[in-house]
């Protein structure tokens, strides 16, 4: 029987640096670097709407469970910025950041998760259920992997149709072991598609380290059995992390096709709210706060010159005040109200022949 | 060891020696602990199984005894899972492979469908598909709907497949431990909202019971009603309510395994009294209960003082959270339904 000692050591497709201390000196990586805050605003409406859901939570609010992307403000935030408004993005179910940075509303995210009327889903799905096709994003997605297949039929519709959008396949580490991401990944390298399949690598797949789960050592470079481009970044430098991705959707959007970015990160939350994380110390959770994205973007942007931490500090006041706001809306709204169970599960016209059944009141 | 028949004879429990109370992970647990130590073919694999003892801590403290080679973490891959299931079945070894959560179980789908439940039949009796594949299933957590789903009509309409729902405590250990020496395979549906909910007395000693019987759970009169996993305590919850106010005497079925499905058990109490309600908690349409009043009409329709009541779930996605309740069949809901049959004349 195979056991799953000796494993490959984890390591990624070119060597990151990944040093808080140099982060935001380091010039040369810059040049299409944000001169303003908006990445910084995006990541910080990022952090504390998954802060304000996990108070939420705390009391009673929301019931069952969430997946925060506390620590991984940056990848979300940095691939959307290199996106046209009208390209794709599918989600995972640690998907609430890829939503916002995708354009989504606070309130409209707050009312779903809250089971409220004004949901992007009536407030219906909740969570793992919260998709807006007006904004180009597919969704957050309950099963893990279950997004890449649609990008890819995201991303042949727009090549047939010639609208010229990318799609964005976003995807955790432990997906990259799911049947889903090979085949995925091999009809979009067969028919050469505009897409970029982002991997969100936490290095952890709830509490399977990579660096034991992922046989021949490497997430990126399996990209290369698909003939496809990838790259291994520092997925908590959002400048980093945009830099790369408008080179792959550049290139995907010119019909180069498609390609593979691993964003190495870390969540600094448990996986759900039941998490023990028994699996990882306290001290690598430590060591990895060091490189939080946030504060290494507000170091930069005082390093730069472009917003002294003082300023910084007010904006991130006041994203704190909008969220609350959005949230209290969203409180307010009345609650999906169980009559409308029936509505839109089948077409209109099916539903006048579903046997004339009535919903509970 | 002993075979439970009716967990509520005082005889047996005394048969069965040494009594501990605990909830349904506690014996579950107890049950697969059985297995590892009695049989070293009894391999586990899943998800976070290991160290993580599961999403729901069923397998609490079995790497710690049992060790890495027979409590196997895997990836995240259901599909490889269950097809390893398969491979691992086919060479003699008895796979208890866990889900995460029954809706993540499609990804396996394929396996289950193509491969679980045809080897043995394709093989000319050849290589039987010896294993478990566990999952928690049902509502009641307020969680999303992939959470909260209740599907095991899919698999009760696999031919190939045993489809067995557990209902409490002691008859969830004898069911799993039956499950894991049975040479066919088995899927076995937790009720993770009874999970933590209560406890009841389960032996130390190893004790099963047949796979394909139902239990009566509660012994009446004037009308019978059919459940299965978690819609069991209701049910019950129902019966006592429909006693103390209505002065109806309700029997309850309690399926246990929904395929292979107790015709004999159903029929025999309908023959009793005469009229049925069924309670499910999956959709309505094409579900369990759809079935277990074709079995009674086609072997007991003259037995039939009215027509049969189906309580249930409704026809739509799982709802959240908030409104999971008006989707679950409550004792309320149930002991109304009863009345309706009752009132038929």
């Amino acid at each position: 029987m195979t056991t799953m000692r000796d494993m490959t050591p984890y390591v990624v497709g070119r060597a990151v640096p990944i040093d808080p201390g140099a982060s935001g000196q380091d010039g040369s990586s810059r040049a299409g670097c944000s001169v303003d805050s908006s990445w910084a605003v995006t990541m910080l409406r990022i952090r504390h709407f998954e802060l304000k859901i996990n108070e939420l939570f705390a009391r009673g609010e929301v019931r069952g469970t969430a997946h925060l992307c506390v620590g991984q403000e940056a990848v979300p935030t940095g691939v959307c910025a290199a996106l046209r408004s009208d390209d794709y993005v599918s989600a995972t179910h640690r998907g609430h950041g890829a939503a916002i940075a995708k354009g989504l509303s606070l309130y409209g995210m707050f009312s779903e998760i809250l089971g409220r009327r004004d949901g992007y889903g009536a407030g219906r799905g909740g969570s793992q259920h919260i998709a807006c096709m007006e904004k180009g994003f597919l969704g957050t997605n309950g099963i893990s992997g279950g997004g890449l297949p649609v990008s890819v039929g995201a991303a042949l519709s727009s090549k047939r149709l010639g609208l010229g959008r990318v799609a964005v396949a976003f995807f955790g580490d432990g997906v990259a072991n799911q049947g889903a991401f090979h085949e995925a990944l091999n009809m979009a390298g067969i028919w050469r598609l505009p897409i970029v399949f982002v991997c969100e690598n936490n290095l952890y797949a709830m509490s399977a380290p990579v660096s034991s789960f992922v046989a021949g050592g490497s997430i990126a470079r399996r990209a290369e059995s698909y003939g496809m481009r990838h790259d291994s970044i520092d997925g908590n430098d959002v400048g980093q992390v945009f830099e790369a991705s408008r080179r792959f959707v550049d290139l995907a959007r010119s019909g180069e096709g498609p390609g593979l970015l691993e964003c190495l990160t870390y969540r600094q939350l448990g996986h759900s709210k039941s998490d023990k994380r028994a699996y990882r110390t306290r001290e690598e959770e430590a060591a990895w706060l060091k490189r939080d994205p946030i504060a290494r973007e507000r170091r930069r942007l005082d390093g730069a010159g472009i917003m002294p931490a003082a300023d910084f500090d007010a904006m991130e006041s006041r994203v704190v005040a909008e969220v609350a706001s959005e949230a209290e809306r969203a409180l307010a709204c009345q609650a999906a109200d169980v009559s409308t169970l029936y509505d839109h599960v089948v077409p209109e016209a099916a539903a006048k022949t579903c046997g004339g059944i009535t919903c509970p009141s | 060891m002993t075979t439970i028949e009716d967990t509520n004879t005082s005889q047996q429990r005394s048969k069965a020696g040494n009594m501990t109370m605990m909830n349904m992970v506690g014996a579950l647990n107890l049950a697969m602990d059985d297995a590892l130590r009695t049989d070293d073919s009894v391999v586990l694999l899943g998800q976070d199984i290991g160290q993580d003892e599961g999403v729901f801590r069923v397998t609490a403290d079995l790497l710690a005894r049992y060790g890495k080679d027979r409590v196997i973490d895997t990836p995240l891959a259901e599909g490889a899972i269950i097809g390893g299931a398969v491979g691992l079945a086919i060479y003699g070894m008895k796979p208890v492979a866990e889900m995460q959560f029954s809706g993540f179980a499609y990804q396996a789908f394929h396996q289950v469908e193509q491969h679980v439940s045809r080897f043995h039949n394709r093989t000319r009796g050849r290589y039987p598909m010896s294993m478990v594949i566990r999952m928690p299933y049902g509502g009641g957590i307020r969680a999303v709907e992939h959470h909260s789903e209740s599907r095991e009509a899919y698999y009760a309409h696999t031919p190939g497949l045993h489809m067995v729902m557990p209902s409490s405590p002691r008859n969830a250990r004898a069911l799993l431990l039956e499950s894991i020496r049975c040479p066919d395979p088995v899927i076995f549906y937790e009720p993770k909202a009874v999970y933590r909910s209560f406890k009841e007395e389960v032996p130390e000693e190893p004790e099963t019971m047949p796979i394909g019987k139902a239990r009566i759970a509660r012994e009446g009169s004037d009308i019978s009603l059919i459940a299965w996993g978690a819609m069991v305590r209701p049910a019950l919850e129902a019966a006592e309510d429909l006693q103390n106010s209505d002065r109806v005497s309700v029997e309850v079925v309690d399926l246990l395994s929904v395929s292979p499905m107790d015709t004999q058990t159903i029929v025999h109490s309908v023959a009793k009294t005469g009229r049925a309600a069924v309670v499910q908690e999956g959709p309505r349409n094409c579900g369990i209960g759809a079935e277990v009043i074709a079995r009674i009409v086609e072997h007991g329709l003259m037995h039939l003082e009215a027509p049969i009541k189906r309580i249930g779930g409704y026809d739509v996605q799982f709802p959240y959270f908030a409104r999971e309740r008006a989707f679950l069949p409550s004792a309320e809901r149930i002991a109304n339904g009863l009345r309706e049959v009752i009132a038929f004349e």
